[in-house]
């Protein structure tokens, strides 16, 4: 027999941006996926120690668990106001926040316009699940028309409920929105996508380019009442047809940007 | 430094500036506008920061936001806009951050109107915000005072990490008086072992007022109770006038306190042996000082632009050992000195009924005038 070195290769690993703890995130959820996404661009970017997060309330209301860097946790909705503060007094430091549907476009639609239009250099990640995952699966301002939960048991009733918001391209319309994306975490391409999309709104912040938005649609198997692969599924059938993937906003300095 | 002619929000927001204020934020409204306006000026003027703020939820998570990093931080507002502000106040209080609050109040509820009032007294000594805490409250009475107390309540926000408000009245905003300003300080950034400015050299940090652990949860309210017992042993503060043979005294905060001076100085060129007790800080209440105070009393008098609501924690403090009355003006409506000497009269020479509530023999006196 030939004689074999054993090299260890390391071809995985954790980020340094995440820290080594278990998440209270469901499985198949994508949260996880969104939080590791976040944690190798600042990894790759080098800005770790001058990064402050702010985590809102919902399912990420415990984000400062996960990620290894300063931290707030904003009242809910308000996570883009209180970013707002932290990002004035410290205009060198990378300020993030990381909200739901529920925190964001809903509770939180006045705070997110604001920062948005005023141009606010901070950046947005926003994972749009089409429900309130934290409290049980209630009918968020993103669950589709028809779509079931624990507050709309018969459906979606538009006539009643009203529709759901395109949040993404609503904000690019504002003249502050430097770069505001939608990208999907149901398969590795459009994970990869979102990936450089992360890259690319805290390349906008970093270049003070103004607001910066990735919207990710994630999956939500637990109060959808699906498997992990169902979840991934409706994801590509049903949601995606409402909110499509694309570049809403995406200042023209940004295209010059070799990365 | 000599005196300058100044209006009181213009006042309150130059004292806060000289004590080093690095950011405020604020929403405009009447009868604090002035104060905003002031610094949308002064502040950028010394490369500080000031953001109009799209509401006062905005604003005062905003000011949430920039205490995390450890800046000098504050925001203003009146009434209707403080309610708004109180989930903000409470997550403050919760994350244990240093922040100045001006209320400038004025008539309620509701909309009310943009008349001086001190109807907030309840909302803002008491609480207002959900949960356990307390802020620490001080209330001027004159422009002077304003910005002497503006000016120091920076250092007892971060010396006890605690929320600071100054309660003021849309009259104090509003009015002009000569009144000397302090030193100018620098904008204040600290970095304090628990501020979020960034990690580079140290162990990361978070700030939050989320506890799922019930028994941490309520080591956090320990803490913040032994925190305010502290306060409440250091920090009273009080004004006393004609008290040291006084027969009878008035209690009163601010502008109504103000106004009751007046009266308790024509009662007193009257002869009536009466003085003034007035609290300055509003939390911690002097509540010793006062108690110690009635021992001496053969009546007292509660005078405030509300329906009674300081009231409450005079009778608590005085244990009914003495007769109170209570005279008040509502809905933006100021008592004159003539109608407060008019109820120090009837309370030294017409004591008469001193059974019930305080309040109920005043509306019985007054509460027919619709």
């Amino acid at each position: 027999m030939e004689n074999v070195t054993m090299e260890e290769q390391l071809v995985y690993d954790r980020p340094e941006s995440m820290a080594s703890v278990q998440t209270h995130y469901c499985p198949g959820c994508t949260h996880g996926v969104a939080h590791r996404l976040v944690a190798e661009v600042i990894d790759e970017m080098g800005i770790k120690d001058n990064m402050i997060g702010v985590a809102s309330v919902g399912c990420s209301v415990f984000a400062y668990n996960y990620f290894d860097f300063d931290f707030v946790q904003a009242p809910h909705g308000r996570a883009p106001a209180m970013a707002t503060g932290v990002k004035r007094v410290l205009p060198h430091r990378f300020v993030m926040t990381y909200q739901g549907d529920g925190d964001l476009a809903s509770i939180g639609m006045g705070e997110i316009v604001a920062a948005a239009a005023r141009g606010e250099n901070i950046t947005v990640i926003f994972l749009n699940n089409a429900n309130y995952g934290m409290t049980g699966g209630q009918m968020a301002p993103t669950t589709l028309p028809g779509q079931k939960t624990s507050s709309s048991p018969g459906g979606r009733d538009v006539e009643v409920a009203g529709f759901p918001i395109r949040t993404a391209e609503m904000l690019a319309t504002l003249d502050g929105a430097g770069y505001v994306v939608r990208r999907s975490l149901h398969d590795p391409k459009n994970i990869r996508m979102a990936k450089k999309s992360i890259r690319l709104a805290f390349e906008t912040q970093k270049h003070g380019l103004g607001f910066s938005l990735v919207e990710l649609l994630s999956t939500c198997p637990t109060n959808w009442g699906l498997t992990p692969v169902q979840a991934l599924k409706w994801v590509e059938d049903a949601m995606i047809p409402y909110y499509p993937i694309g570049d809403y906003k995406v200042n023209p300095a940004l295209k010059e940007l070799k990365i | 430094m000599a005196k300058e002619l100044m209006k009181g929000n213009v006042a309150i927001a130059e004292a806060a500036v000289r004590a080093g204020l690095n950011a405020y934020f604020g929403y405009p409204i009447t009868p604090q506008t002035e104060l905003l306006e002031y610094l949308s000026s002064r502040m950028p003027e010394l490369g500080r920061t000031f953001l109009q703020a799209e509401s006062e939820l905005g604003a005062i998570n905003m000011v949430y936001g920039a205490a995390c990093t450890g800046a000098r931080v504050m925001s203003s507002s009146s009434s209707p806009g403080v309610s708004l502000m109180m989930e903000g106040v409470s997550y403050i209080a919760g994350t244990e951050l240093p922040v100045v609050l001006v209320d400038v109040m004025r008539g309620g509820p509701g909309l009310g109107n943009i008349a001086p009032a001190q109807a907030d007294y309840n909302q803002i000594v008491h609480g207002g915000g959900h949960g356990d805490y307390h802020p620490i409250v001080l209330a001027p009475a004159n422009i002077q005072e304003a910005i002497d107390l503006t000016y120091g309540a920076f250092d007892l926000a971060e010396k006890y990490r605690s929320i600071v408000v100054i309660l003021a009245d849309g009259s104090l905003g509003q009015l002009m008086e000569p009144a000397e300003l302090p030193e100018m300080k620098p904008a204040i950034m600290r970095t304090p072992d628990w501020a979020t400015y960034g990690s580079e050299g140290r162990e990361r940090r978070f700030l939050t007022s989320i506890d799922l652990d019930p028994s941490q949860q309520e080591k956090t309210n320990f803490r913040l109770e032994h925190r305010w017992q502290e306060i409440k042993a250091n920090e009273v503060q009080y004004k006393e006038y004609y008290l040291d043979d006084a027969e009878y005294a008035v209690v009163g905060f601010g502008t109504s306190g103000r106004i009751a001076l007046s009266a308790v100085r024509a009662a007193r060129a009257k002869g009536i042996k009466i003085g003034l007790f007035r609290p300055v800080s509003l939390a911690p209440y002097p509540e010793k000082e006062l108690y110690e105070l009635s021992k001496q009393l053969k009546g007292l008098l509660v005078v405030e632009m509300n329906a009674g609501q300081m009231l409450e924690d005079v009778l608590n403090i005085t244990r009914s050992q003495i007769p109170v009355e209570f005279y008040g003006r509502m809905g933006g409506i100021l008592p004159m000195p003539e109608e407060i000497e008019a109820e120090i009269d009837r309370m030294v020479n017409d004591p008469t009924e001193t059974d019930g509530h305080p309040r109920d023999r005043w509306l019985a006196r007054f509460g027919k005038m619709n």
